[in-house]
Protein backbone atom coordinates (compact mmCIF):
# COMPACT_ATOMS: atom_id res chain seq x y z
CA UNK A 1 0.00 0.00 0.00
CA UNK A 2 1.59 3.21 -1.13
CA UNK A 3 1.60 6.37 0.91
CA UNK A 4 -0.75 8.18 -1.48
CA UNK A 5 -3.41 5.53 -0.88
CA UNK A 6 -2.99 5.92 2.88
CA UNK A 7 -3.35 9.69 2.58
CA UNK A 8 -6.44 9.21 0.39
CA UNK A 9 -8.02 6.93 2.99
CA UNK A 10 -7.08 9.17 5.89
CA UNK A 11 -8.62 12.19 4.16
CA UNK A 12 -11.78 10.24 3.41
CA UNK A 13 -12.23 9.19 7.03
CA UNK A 14 -11.33 12.66 8.31
CA UNK A 15 -13.87 14.45 6.15
CA UNK A 16 -16.53 11.75 6.45
CA UNK A 17 -16.24 11.91 10.22
CA UNK A 18 -16.45 15.69 10.21
CA UNK A 19 -19.47 15.46 7.88
CA UNK A 20 -21.35 13.05 10.15
CA UNK A 21 -20.48 15.01 13.29
CA UNK A 22 -21.57 18.33 11.82
CA UNK A 23 -24.80 16.74 10.52
CA UNK A 24 -25.46 15.45 14.03
CA UNK A 25 -24.88 18.93 15.42
CA UNK A 26 -27.33 20.36 12.87
CA UNK A 27 -30.17 18.33 14.28
CA UNK A 28 -29.26 18.56 17.97
CA UNK A 29 -28.13 22.14 18.46
CA UNK A 30 -30.56 24.54 20.12
CA UNK A 31 -29.93 27.74 18.24
CA UNK A 32 -31.10 27.71 14.59
CA UNK A 33 -28.25 30.04 13.60
CA UNK A 34 -25.75 27.50 14.90
CA UNK A 35 -27.64 24.78 13.04
CA UNK A 36 -27.30 26.74 9.79
CA UNK A 37 -23.58 27.24 10.38
CA UNK A 38 -23.07 23.54 11.08
CA UNK A 39 -24.95 22.80 7.88
CA UNK A 40 -22.44 25.01 6.07
CA UNK A 41 -19.64 22.94 7.61
CA UNK A 42 -21.38 19.75 6.47
CA UNK A 43 -21.67 21.07 2.91
CA UNK A 44 -17.99 22.04 2.80
CA UNK A 45 -16.96 18.57 3.97
CA UNK A 46 -19.28 16.99 1.41
CA UNK A 47 -17.80 19.19 -1.29
CA UNK A 48 -14.32 17.94 -0.42
CA UNK A 49 -15.48 14.33 -0.62
CA UNK A 50 -17.06 14.99 -4.01
CA UNK A 51 -13.82 16.48 -5.27
CA UNK A 52 -12.02 13.43 -3.93
CA UNK A 53 -14.40 11.23 -5.93
CA UNK A 54 -13.46 13.10 -9.09
CA UNK A 55 -16.56 15.32 -9.32
CA UNK A 56 -14.63 18.58 -9.12
CA UNK A 57 -17.24 20.68 -10.88
CA UNK A 58 -20.06 19.56 -8.61
CA UNK A 59 -17.93 20.05 -5.51
CA UNK A 60 -17.25 23.65 -6.47
CA UNK A 61 -20.90 24.15 -7.42
CA UNK A 62 -21.90 22.81 -4.01
CA UNK A 63 -19.73 25.39 -2.28
CA UNK A 64 -20.82 28.22 -4.56
CA UNK A 65 -24.54 27.53 -4.70
CA UNK A 66 -25.17 26.00 -1.28
CA UNK A 67 -22.67 27.64 1.00
CA UNK A 68 -22.69 30.88 -0.96
CA UNK A 69 -26.37 31.32 -1.73
CA UNK A 70 -28.77 28.89 -0.12
CA UNK A 71 -27.24 28.89 3.34
CA UNK A 72 -26.91 32.67 3.33
CA UNK A 73 -30.62 32.76 2.51
CA UNK A 74 -31.27 30.42 5.42
CA UNK A 75 -29.21 32.59 7.75
CA UNK A 76 -31.04 35.73 6.65
CA UNK A 77 -34.42 34.12 7.26
CA UNK A 78 -33.39 32.67 10.62
CA UNK A 79 -32.09 36.03 11.77
CA UNK A 80 -35.17 37.88 10.50
CA UNK A 81 -37.63 35.63 12.27
CA UNK A 82 -37.97 35.92 16.00
CA UNK A 83 -37.98 32.26 16.90
CA UNK A 84 -38.71 31.25 20.43
CA UNK A 85 -36.32 28.33 20.75
CA UNK A 86 -37.71 27.26 24.11
CA UNK A 87 -41.17 26.39 22.77
CA UNK A 88 -39.56 24.91 19.66
CA UNK A 89 -37.63 22.45 21.78
CA UNK A 90 -40.68 21.12 23.58
CA UNK A 91 -41.19 17.42 23.19
CA UNK A 92 -37.67 16.73 21.91
CA UNK A 93 -37.06 14.03 24.48
CA UNK A 94 -40.46 12.54 23.70
CA UNK A 95 -39.87 12.21 19.98
CA UNK A 96 -36.14 11.45 20.01
CA UNK A 97 -36.48 7.67 20.65
CA UNK A 98 -38.87 7.23 17.72
CA UNK A 99 -36.52 9.20 15.46
CA UNK A 100 -33.53 7.15 16.58
CA UNK A 101 -35.41 3.89 15.98
CA UNK A 102 -36.41 4.88 12.46
CA UNK A 103 -32.90 6.15 11.67
CA UNK A 104 -31.48 2.86 12.91
CA UNK A 105 -33.93 0.88 10.80
CA UNK A 106 -32.95 2.88 7.70
CA UNK A 107 -29.23 2.38 8.32
CA UNK A 108 -29.78 -1.34 8.91
CA UNK A 109 -31.80 -1.72 5.72
CA UNK A 110 -29.28 0.12 3.58
CA UNK A 111 -26.39 -1.77 5.19
CA UNK A 112 -28.15 -5.05 4.45
CA UNK A 113 -28.59 -3.97 0.84
CA UNK A 114 -24.99 -2.77 0.49
CA UNK A 115 -23.12 -5.54 2.25
CA UNK A 116 -25.42 -8.33 1.16
CA UNK A 117 -24.32 -10.34 -1.82
CA UNK A 118 -27.45 -9.64 -3.86
CA UNK A 119 -26.27 -6.45 -5.49
CA UNK A 120 -22.57 -7.26 -5.50
CA UNK A 121 -21.68 -3.81 -4.27
CA UNK A 122 -19.17 -5.01 -1.68
CA UNK A 123 -16.96 -6.46 -4.38
CA UNK A 124 -17.60 -3.86 -7.03
CA UNK A 125 -14.53 -3.26 -9.16
CA UNK A 126 -12.52 -0.17 -8.50
CA UNK A 127 -13.08 2.49 -11.09
CA UNK A 128 -10.60 3.29 -13.76
CA UNK A 129 -8.73 6.53 -13.36
CA UNK A 130 -10.55 9.45 -14.93
CA UNK A 131 -9.30 10.37 -18.39
CA UNK A 132 -6.28 12.60 -18.16
CA UNK A 133 -6.75 14.59 -21.33
CA UNK A 134 -10.18 15.95 -20.42
CA UNK A 135 -11.32 17.69 -17.27
CA UNK A 136 -14.44 16.84 -15.32
CA UNK A 137 -16.04 20.15 -16.26
CA UNK A 138 -15.43 19.54 -19.95
CA UNK A 139 -16.76 16.02 -19.65
CA UNK A 140 -19.96 17.31 -18.04
CA UNK A 141 -20.37 20.07 -20.59
CA UNK A 142 -20.03 17.71 -23.50
CA UNK A 143 -23.14 15.77 -22.49
CA UNK A 144 -25.03 18.58 -20.76
CA UNK A 145 -25.37 20.71 -23.87
CA UNK A 146 -26.03 17.85 -26.26
CA UNK A 147 -27.77 14.88 -24.73
CA UNK A 148 -29.40 16.64 -21.79
CA UNK A 149 -30.12 19.99 -23.40
CA UNK A 150 -33.91 19.80 -22.93
CA UNK A 151 -33.50 18.96 -19.25
CA UNK A 152 -31.06 21.86 -19.01
CA UNK A 153 -33.67 24.23 -20.44
CA UNK A 154 -36.31 22.87 -18.07
CA UNK A 155 -33.93 23.47 -15.15
CA UNK A 156 -33.57 27.09 -16.26
CA UNK A 157 -37.36 27.46 -16.35
CA UNK A 158 -37.61 25.94 -12.87
CA UNK A 159 -35.13 28.48 -11.56
CA UNK A 160 -37.13 31.29 -13.16
CA UNK A 161 -40.28 29.88 -11.59
CA UNK A 162 -38.52 29.80 -8.23
CA UNK A 163 -37.51 33.45 -8.52
CA UNK A 164 -40.97 34.61 -9.57
CA UNK A 165 -42.85 32.59 -6.97
CA UNK A 166 -40.51 33.55 -4.12
CA UNK A 167 -40.85 37.25 -4.94
CA UNK A 168 -44.62 36.97 -5.43
CA UNK A 169 -44.98 35.22 -2.08
CA UNK A 170 -42.80 37.49 0.00
CA UNK A 171 -43.64 40.82 -1.63
CA UNK A 172 -45.75 43.02 0.60
CA UNK A 173 -47.64 46.11 -0.60
CA UNK A 174 -47.83 48.56 2.24
CA UNK A 175 -50.11 51.52 1.52
CA UNK A 176 -48.50 53.76 4.15
CA UNK A 177 -45.06 53.84 2.59
CA UNK A 178 -44.06 56.50 0.07
CA UNK A 179 -43.05 55.07 -3.24
CA UNK A 180 -42.83 56.15 -6.86
CA UNK A 181 -45.39 55.10 -9.41
CA UNK A 182 -43.45 54.82 -12.66
CA UNK A 183 -46.61 54.45 -14.74
CA UNK A 184 -47.92 57.82 -13.56
CA UNK A 185 -44.51 59.38 -14.05
CA UNK A 186 -44.42 58.27 -17.66
CA UNK A 187 -48.03 59.17 -18.36
CA UNK A 188 -47.77 62.80 -17.23
CA UNK A 189 -48.56 65.60 -19.74
CA UNK A 190 -46.82 68.94 -19.59
CA UNK A 191 -50.09 70.81 -20.09
CA UNK A 192 -51.90 69.24 -17.20
CA UNK A 193 -50.57 71.43 -14.50
CA UNK A 194 -47.24 69.95 -13.63
CA UNK A 195 -46.22 73.39 -12.39
CA UNK A 196 -48.35 75.15 -9.83
CA UNK A 197 -47.60 78.82 -9.24
CA UNK A 198 -48.29 80.04 -5.74
CA UNK A 199 -48.06 83.53 -4.38
CA UNK A 200 -46.03 83.53 -1.22
CA UNK A 201 -46.14 86.52 1.01
CA UNK A 202 -43.46 87.52 3.41
CA UNK A 203 -44.27 86.22 6.82
CA UNK A 204 -42.31 88.86 8.69
CA UNK A 205 -41.79 92.52 8.20
CA UNK A 206 -38.54 93.13 6.40
CA UNK A 207 -38.24 89.54 5.42
CA UNK A 208 -35.72 90.48 2.74
CA UNK A 209 -32.79 90.09 5.10
CA UNK B 1 -8.89 1.27 -0.57
CA UNK B 2 -12.10 3.24 -0.32
CA UNK B 3 -14.79 1.28 -2.11
CA UNK B 4 -18.27 2.00 -3.33
CA UNK B 5 -19.81 0.74 -0.11
CA UNK B 6 -17.93 3.32 1.95
CA UNK B 7 -19.64 6.11 0.09
CA UNK B 8 -23.03 4.39 0.13
CA UNK B 9 -22.74 3.75 3.86
CA UNK B 10 -21.80 7.36 4.50
CA UNK B 11 -24.80 8.52 2.48
CA UNK B 12 -27.09 6.14 4.39
CA UNK B 13 -25.86 7.47 7.73
CA UNK B 14 -26.35 11.04 6.53
CA UNK B 15 -29.88 10.26 5.33
CA UNK B 16 -30.74 8.57 8.63
CA UNK B 17 -29.44 11.59 10.56
CA UNK B 18 -31.71 13.82 8.47
CA UNK B 19 -34.70 11.53 9.14
CA UNK B 20 -33.96 11.58 12.89
CA UNK B 21 -33.67 15.37 12.66
CA UNK B 22 -37.14 15.61 11.17
CA UNK B 23 -38.50 13.58 14.09
CA UNK B 24 -36.56 15.51 16.73
CA UNK B 25 -37.21 19.03 15.41
CA UNK B 26 -40.77 18.42 14.33
CA UNK B 27 -41.92 21.84 15.50
CA UNK B 28 -39.32 24.10 13.97
CA UNK B 29 -39.97 24.60 10.29
CA UNK B 30 -36.54 26.11 9.58
CA UNK B 31 -34.83 23.00 10.88
CA UNK B 32 -37.20 20.81 8.89
CA UNK B 33 -36.05 22.58 5.72
CA UNK B 34 -32.41 22.14 6.77
CA UNK B 35 -33.02 18.42 7.27
CA UNK B 36 -34.48 18.20 3.78
CA UNK B 37 -31.28 19.81 2.45
CA UNK B 38 -29.25 17.19 4.31
CA UNK B 39 -31.34 14.41 2.75
CA UNK B 40 -30.77 15.82 -0.72
CA UNK B 41 -27.03 15.91 0.03
CA UNK B 42 -27.11 12.23 0.99
CA UNK B 43 -28.96 11.33 -2.21
CA UNK B 44 -26.45 13.30 -4.26
CA UNK B 45 -23.67 11.33 -2.59
CA UNK B 46 -25.20 8.11 -3.89
CA UNK B 47 -25.53 9.52 -7.39
CA UNK B 48 -21.91 10.68 -7.52
CA UNK B 49 -20.57 7.44 -6.05
CA UNK B 50 -22.44 5.32 -8.57
CA UNK B 51 -21.44 7.68 -11.36
CA UNK B 52 -17.77 7.33 -10.39
CA UNK B 53 -17.79 3.59 -9.92
CA UNK B 54 -19.76 2.78 -13.04
CA UNK B 55 -17.86 5.26 -15.17
CA UNK B 56 -21.01 7.00 -16.36
CA UNK B 57 -21.15 10.81 -16.27
CA UNK B 58 -24.98 10.76 -16.28
CA UNK B 59 -25.11 10.50 -12.49
CA UNK B 60 -23.26 13.77 -12.13
CA UNK B 61 -25.65 15.41 -14.58
CA UNK B 62 -28.49 14.23 -12.38
CA UNK B 63 -26.85 15.77 -9.32
CA UNK B 64 -26.57 19.01 -11.26
CA UNK B 65 -30.34 19.04 -11.79
CA UNK B 66 -31.05 18.02 -8.20
CA UNK B 67 -28.97 20.97 -7.01
CA UNK B 68 -30.96 23.28 -9.29
CA UNK B 69 -34.31 22.05 -8.06
CA UNK B 70 -33.12 22.10 -4.43
CA UNK B 71 -32.06 25.72 -4.73
CA UNK B 72 -35.46 26.68 -6.15
CA UNK B 73 -37.16 24.61 -3.45
CA UNK B 74 -35.21 26.33 -0.69
CA UNK B 75 -36.08 29.76 -2.07
CA UNK B 76 -39.80 29.00 -2.31
CA UNK B 77 -39.85 27.22 1.05
CA UNK B 78 -38.18 30.13 2.82
CA UNK B 79 -40.55 32.59 1.12
CA UNK B 80 -43.50 30.57 2.39
CA UNK B 81 -41.88 30.55 5.83
CA UNK B 82 -41.52 34.35 5.84
CA UNK B 83 -45.16 34.81 4.80
CA UNK B 84 -46.26 32.31 7.43
CA UNK B 85 -44.32 34.10 10.14
CA UNK B 86 -45.74 37.44 9.03
CA UNK B 87 -49.30 36.15 9.35
CA UNK B 88 -49.05 33.87 12.37
CA UNK B 89 -46.00 35.23 14.27
CA UNK B 90 -44.87 31.65 14.75
CA UNK B 91 -43.24 28.95 12.68
CA UNK B 92 -44.50 26.13 14.83
CA UNK B 93 -45.61 23.39 12.47
CA UNK B 94 -48.33 22.26 14.85
CA UNK B 95 -50.05 25.64 14.67
CA UNK B 96 -50.41 25.40 10.91
CA UNK B 97 -53.89 23.93 10.97
CA UNK B 98 -55.95 26.59 9.30
CA UNK B 99 -56.83 24.31 6.39
CA UNK B 100 -58.09 21.61 8.71
CA UNK B 101 -61.73 20.88 7.93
Amino acid sequence: MTSSVIIYQALFYLFAGALVLSALRVITVKNPVHAALFLVLAFVNAAFLWVQMGAEFLGIILVLVYVGAVMVLFLFVVMMLDINTATMREGVTRYAPLGLIIAGVIVAEVAWAIWGQHLGIANAPHPAAPPAHISNTEELGQVLYTHYVYAFEVAAVILLLGIVSAIALALRWRPDTKHQDPARQVRVRSTEGRIRLVDLRNEREGGEQ
Amino acid sequence: MIGLYHYLGLAAVLFAIAIAGIFINRKNMVLLLMCIELMLLAVNFNFIAFSRFSGDIGGQIFVFFILTVAAAEAAVGLAILVVLFRNRHSINVQEINRLKG
